[in-house]
């Protein structure tokens, strides 16, 4: 009975069946692989666009110029093409939110890891994720209109548009995104070193410091990188309250544009396409990209160091 | 006790005497309280700040938000100006973001979990997502005026605002997708082959039905982030006064769908509100405040969601 069966006609027609099941299988499979393709062509075409439209702006402008001088005025008859200034309000504002959001995001991750009763945690953790998602124009709506108000009342020369007001808002924004990601470091370290250190006599302030941080030290490194990255690149807190004139300066009680204000300026504005200014957006936006790249390259890495070693 | 003392003594820990280890057992103690209530003063400081941030913006922009505000155009007068071009920009914006991110997000996220073989091929493609969700929102926006404004002449209009927040979105369900697949098991993926599933069957019956709580967590908080992004909207030259709504998409002849609405100009609501503040008229930051409280309450409402239905996932499934 059962060789008539195998010899049956059947057999052949599901093995022809299986042919064209694999050949759907694999049309299936590159569609996928080209949908995962699609991330790696937008990095490349970042990185085209980008350099292709600040090499047409390095044509009218020596990348010494670019890199040493110290004014920025494109759009004027009197043009230079200085970066400096819009790093300096870049790195100003970004100093005055990781100032503020490094120490209250690290102690928010310590207390909430170490310290917090379940309870406790398992409400705030939520609250800390919804804050992430916040809009930064609302924040923007901040920092002009309640942060430096209530700034002038304690400076009264502080001019309307100032990166405190703004760099503070922006560390308001950083520290549920800091601790979050700290906490879930801490987290990550394994049950038993804590109880090794109670066991030797230790309080629970002595093994959150002395423990859990330095064995988390990567991770809780990596949210401080991540937590740079995202004051470097936030654009609209900055475009809306720190003001658009580019001035090299150190000083928070100033107002200054930064990189992405810069950006967001001469969107508005109405640029002929090719023009060196409509170009010198471009060249901003790849230092911008560079400096971020580095830190998140940075931040991914002693972050897989630190999923690895548990 | 004596012997304790004794060994105090030769010991090379600082205290010498049994009051001296009390004392520092206090004092040890006393530590572990004082960190305690900074930790907890600091979080509810944060939280009352941002608090107090939200509630002053809700208080200023309440006497606006009303049912003209919804149906209103913007307009010169602050009085009369409301977020209608806004609100249905926003939408359709998002119905294009949705179309592109999502069928694109899921599929690379089932290809590097499910089929992608490991090698440095896909090392890179990983690395890249995780780049790419860290890249400056703005950044996007150069890529996009570059790209779809110059290059593809698509204009500042709805398909290019879509494509570019989509594009924004993608990095975020790629990530939530490969978690969500993750935590199946490999056991049900055992079951499905050795009753004779191809893989793509296995993927399509299985992992993406079992994945799919996670999955829309991710699409949501991808599309509450899409929504609230104005910088690379901005950047493409979207900041222009609209009073006009798009060409509807069902029309009374056939073929009864139009595409026209893509290319239409348009505006959303966080480029309204951007708008508005930046006027220095006080009477527009009320507008400003108003048009805060719906994104605040919008966006708000779809993370609560994500966050909630990922709570129920972690709940109820035990494998």
């Amino acid at each position: 009975m059962t060789t008539t069966l195998l010899k049956d006609p059947p057999i052949s027609k599901q093995l022809a069946k299986n042919l064209k099941r694999n050949f759907i299988e694999h049309i299936i499979e590159v569609i996928l692989m080209l949908a995962a393709l699609v991330s790696s062509f937008i990095t490349l075409a970042i990185v085209y666009i980008l350099v292709t439209e600040a090499a047409g702006f390095f044509k009218d402008v020596s990348i010494v110029e670019f890199l040493t001088s110290k004014k920025w005025s494109p759009l004027f008859e009197d043009a230079h093409y200085g970066i400096l200034p819009l790093v300096s309000g870049t790195l100003t504002t970004s100093l005055v939110a990781l100032t503020i959001a490094i120490p209250i995001g690290t102690i928010s991750a310590i207390y909430l890891s170490e310290f917090a009763s379940h309870k406790i945690r398992e409400s705030v953790k939520p609250v800390l994720e919804l804050l992430v998602g916040v809009p930064t124009v609302v924040f923007g709506y901040f920092a002009l209109l309640f942060v430096t108000p209530l700034l002038q009342k304690l400076y009264p020369e502080l001019p309307t548009f100032n990166m405190l007001g703004p760099g503070i808002v922006m560390g308001v924004m950083i520290i549920p995104y800091i601790a979050s990601v700290a906490e879930d470091a801490m987290r990550a370290v394994p049950m038993n070193m804590r109880e090794g250190s109670y066991a030797m006599g230790a309080t629970k302030f002595q093994t959150a410091i002395r423990v859990v941080t330095p064995a988390a030290t990567s991770g809780i490194i990596a949210a401080y990188i991540l937590g740079i990255s995202r004051a470097v690149g936030e654009t609209m807190v900055v475009a809306i309250a720190a003001g658009q004139q580019p001035t090299f300066t150190f000083n928070p009680l100033e107002g200054a544009a930064t990189i992405t204000a810069y950006i967001v300026q001469v969107a508005l504005g109405d640029l002929p396409h090719g023009s060196v200014g409509y170009q010198s957006i471009f060249a901003a936006g790849m230092v911008l990209f560079v400096i971020t790249f580095i830190f998140n390259i940075l931040g991914h890495l002693t972050r897989k160091r630190f999923a690895e070693r548990y | 006790m004596k012997k304790t003392q004794e060994y105090l003594e030769e010991s090379l820990i600082k205290p010498k005497t049994l009051a001296e280890v009390r004392a520092m057992i206090v004092a040890h103690k006393r530590n572990d309280f004082i960190f305690a209530s900074i930790g907890l003063f600091t979080i509810i400081f944060a939280l009352l700040t941002l608090l107090i941030l939200f509630i002053d913006l809700v208080m200023d922009g309440y006497p606006k938000i009303n049912y003209q505000f919804f149906t209103d155009f913007p307009s010169r007068r602050a009085a009369n100006a409301g977020i209608l071009s806004a609100w249905v920009g926003s939408a359709l914006v998002m119905l294009v973001t949705f179309l592109t991110a999502v069928p694109m997000g899921v599929a690379s996220g089932v290809y590097l979990e499910e089929y992608a073989p490991k090698n440095w091929f896909t090392d890179i493609i990983e690395i890249n997502v995780t780049n790419l969700a860290g890249v400056p929102s703005i950044i996007y926006g150069l890529l996009a005026l570059g790209l779809f404004v110059y290059t593809l002449h698509l204009g500042t209009s709805i398909v290019t605002a879509g494509l570019t927040l989509g594009l924004l979105m993608l990095p975020i369900v790629i990530v939530s997708t490969r978690e969500a697949i993750r935590s199946i098991p490999v056991a049900i993926r055992e079951a499905a082959y050795a009753v004779g599933a191809t893989k793509w069957q296995v993927v399509l019956h299985h992992v993406i039905q079992y994945a799919f709580g996670g999955i829309l967590t991710g699409i949501i908080i991808g599309m509450a982030r899409a929504l609230g992004e104005t910088a690379p909207v901005i950047t493409i030259g979207a900041l222009t006064f609209i009073a006009f709504l798009p060409p509807a998409p069902l029309i009374n002849e056939a073929p009864f769908i139009s595409f026209e609405w893509l290319q239409s100009g348009f505006t959303v609501l966080p480029i309204q509100m951007f708008s508005w503040l930046s006027r220095p008229e006080h009477v527009f930051h009320i507008n400003a405040a108003a048009a805060g409280a719906v994104i605040i309450m919008l966006t708000l409402v779809m993370n609560g969601t994500a966050i909630w239905l990922r709570y129920r996932i972690r709940k109820n499934i035990k494998w």
